[in-house]
């Protein structure tokens, strides 16, 4: 397999992690929406509706930072990153 | 200043800042000294607006890889800033807080769509797209899959979902123009139209990236300042967003306590169009499972799909920076977005709990008519009262209001100064501008670029396709005002429309354009017009009275549209022809980060 293959596949691979963690804040807890908001999270409020302010949101923002890094590392460990002047 | 413009961003956008405090202390001080509510707002509007302007001249520019992608060279951070403006709409900023506060539950799905799209743009899309090198998304799909077929569909998919988006924030720039500036809305309409075309004709991209993150800074100081002042006066909490806890539980108790009564058709008709009461429980869970995913699922396949929010990340200067970037974008907006929902929750509690010196709900009708604030806003048609039981007392299911007025009326309620007020309508305008812009020049880019350049006249000069680009501008942009001017549409419903139509024909060609080697011209060509007409036909079935399937509905269309798009694209794909070597190889390429881009600099 050649380096770009290998590097792909890499990529892929985190691509499934990223949007299986995705899946979790955007769909997952909201299929057991009714049932999780009987109970108390963050800061107090109910979890489902903390949530739909702030959890899920947050939970977002952080993602994309921990995927761009990830990417990042895959792209040098293959000599895929991109050099200054360019 | 010494060195170039780009090293000394910080600071000129610090003083920039600096600069808009210091004007909102001065207007606070002639507040107390005498000026006329309506001279603030004026004042407001018109400083904020001649900024966007000088912005806009000053980012002129003759050169094509200028006018397009701003030359590739703006920073993560300040890219994230231009997006989050470029992204949150009129509709986000005025209506959003509204829609929460009456239907709770079942419409933050629209606050998780429109947050967790950004994943997929970041995973799937962004940093592909900008390793391409391309000027505008058809410019993406025209040379990937090649052929001007391929490329005319996506300029049409793209034309529909975004010339939707912008009759919906020109409409919004003039709604806020005649209340700030107190003049009919059919003129305000084009005051607004000429405020964004300032911004950016001479500019282009370049224009409007500056004066985005100018209004970035603007909207997210007119939306934090009067919660966090709120909550604070209300003695809610220091930090609303950790510390609103007990005052949802309070509204849940007092929903309780007063009951959601259900109003007669006969009385509801007395109700001024467009208000309405409170009917739903303010943070119980009231959709179902599928009602809230699928439209979240929606917003987030839009977000991906939408050419005016794509573009932005071809102005980065690396592939490494775009991905950066979309995590700033989002950071920006989850700023405001999380703001929201506790906007919300505080308005309501000040209005219904009778423990609070503001709240109206179990006054007596002669007393909330006393308010000076009930005067107002009642006179803007934003708030109504009817004693429908004859009681003499005002409940809760006696009470309407217009979803813009948690916004716009909020700090009044409260007993802020007026000064607050006119930060939001300033903070109003610059939302609904920023992402007219936007969409105006993905239209006129689109069109100017892949249409005319591409198609028509491949060998024209740089100075006739700007010229060009630049009528264009103008022309779509009186289309747009045209047809806002009409008001024959919702802002909210049309936003959600265009999300729906760009998801519809736009969303597996892109990409599958990276993802899927196979994907070929004829398949792509199939899953955009298949879409883009198959969530249309939903659309329009499920209007005239059709039932709809699976609990799909005219908000979520999209889904039926995307789905239909998938599968054509897939089966006429292997029915065909694989792409040739030459495409296979600029796939390759596409998907690592280092080299040349696949587009020359300047094509």
């Amino acid at each position: 397999m050649s380096n770009q293959q290998k590097h792909w596949e890499k990529t892929r691979g985190l691509l499934f992690i990223t949007l299986a963690i995705w899946f979790v804040f955007s769909i997952g807890i909201f299929l057991f929406g009714a049932e999780m908001n009987e109970v108390t999270g963050p800061f107090g409020y109910p979890w489902t509706y903390w949530f739909t302010c702030q959890g899920s949101l947050g939970a977002f923002v952080i993602l994309i930072f921990w995927f761009a890094n990830r990417q990042e590392k895959i792209d040098e460990e293959f000599g895929f990153s991109e050099r200054e002047d360019e | 200043m010494k060195g170039n413009f780009i090293d000394n961003l910080p600071k000129v956008y610090g003083i920039y800042t600096g600069g808009f405090i210091g004007f909102i202390i001065i207007m606070a001080i002639a507040e107390q000294m005498g000026m006329t509510a309506k001279a603030i707002g004026i004042a407001f509007v018109a400083f904020t607006v001649f900024i966007y302007a000088l912005i806009g001249w000053l980012s002129r520019t003759a050169q094509a890889d200028a006018y397009y992608v701003a030359g590739r060279q703006v920073p993560t951070v300040f890219n994230g800033m231009a997006t989050a403006a470029d992204w949150m709409s009129g509709a986000s900023f005025v209506a959003m807080a509204g829609g929460i506060y009456f239907k709770g539950y079942g419409y933050m799905a629209l606050l998780v769509g429109w947050t967790g799209g950004y994943v997929l743009v970041a995973s799937l899309l962004a940093p592909y797209l900008r390793k391409f090198g391309c000027y505008t998304v058809p410019d993406f799909i025209g040379t990937r899959y090649g052929g001007n077929l391929a490329r005319f569909s996506a300029v049409v998919v793209l034309t529909v979902a975004s010339f939707t988006y912008v009759t919906a924030q020109i409409n919004a720039t003039g709604t806020i123009a005649s209340v700030a500036l107190d003049i009919p809305f059919q003129y305000a309409v084009y005051v607004g139209l000429i405020s964004i075309l300032l911004c950016s004709m001479l500019g282009g991209m370049r224009g409007v990236t500056w004066t985005q993150v100018a209004q970035y800074i603007v909207l997210i100081i007119a939306y934090l300042l009067p919660v966090f002042w709120i909550s604070n006066k209300m003695g809610a909490g220091f930090f609303p967003h950790f510390m609103l806890a007990d005052e949802v539980a309070r509204i849940g108790e007092l929903e309780q306590q007063f009951g959601f009564v259900k109003n007669a058709a006969a009385d509801l008709k007395s109700v001024p169009k467009g208000l309405a009461g409170i009917t739903k429980a303010h943070s119980a869970v009231n959709a179902t499972p599928w009602a809230f995913i699928s439209l979240a699922l929606a917003m987030m396949m839009g977000t991906a799909s939408l050419p005016h929010v794509m573009m932005r990340y071809f102005t980065t200067p690396s592939v490494k920076a775009a991905r950066k970037s979309v995590g700033w974008s989002l950071f920006f907006i989850f700023l405001l977005y999380s703001s929201a929902p506790m906007l919300a929750t505080l308005s309501k509690l000040s209005l219904i709990d009778p423990n609070l010196p503001t709240g109206i709900i179990g006054k007596t009708f002669a007393e909330v008519e006393a308010i000076d604030w009930y005067q107002n806003w009642n006179q803007a048609n934003l708030m109504f009262i009817s004693d429908f039981n004859g009681n003499g007392t005002l409940e809760l299911n006696e009470f309407f209001m217009g979803g813009k007025a948690v916004v716009l009326a909020t700090p009044e309620i409260a007993g802020l100064p007026y000064v607050i007020s006119g930060l939001v309508a300033a903070g109003g305008m610059a939302a609904a501008m920023s992402t007219a812009d936007g969409l105006i020049l993905a239209i006129a880019n689109a069109i100017s670029h892949d249409v005319y350049y591409k198609i028509i006249d491949p060998k024209a000069e740089t100075a006739k396709r700007l010229l060009v680009a630049r009528v264009l501008l103008v022309i779509i942009g009186f289309a747009g005002a045209t047809i806002a001017a009409m008001e024959i549409q919702g802002i909210l419903g049309s936003v959600i429309w265009a999300f729906d139509f760009a998801m519809s024909g736009l969303f597996f060609p892109l990409v599958l354009g990276v993802w899927w080697k196979r994907a070929n011209r004829q398949g792509a060509i199939a899953g955009m017009l298949g879409g883009l007409a198959a969530g249309t036909w939903y659309l329009v079935w499920v209007r005239t009275g059709g039932s709809g399937f699976l609990g799909i509905t005219q908000l979520t269309f999209g889904i039926f549209g995307s789905a239909v798009s998938l599968i054509a694209m897939v089966v006429v794909s292997l029915m065909t022809a694989e792409p040739d070597k030459a495409t296979q190889k600029m796939v390759d390429d596409v998907r690592v980060p280092s080299g040349k881009s696949i587009l020359g600099k300047s094509h």
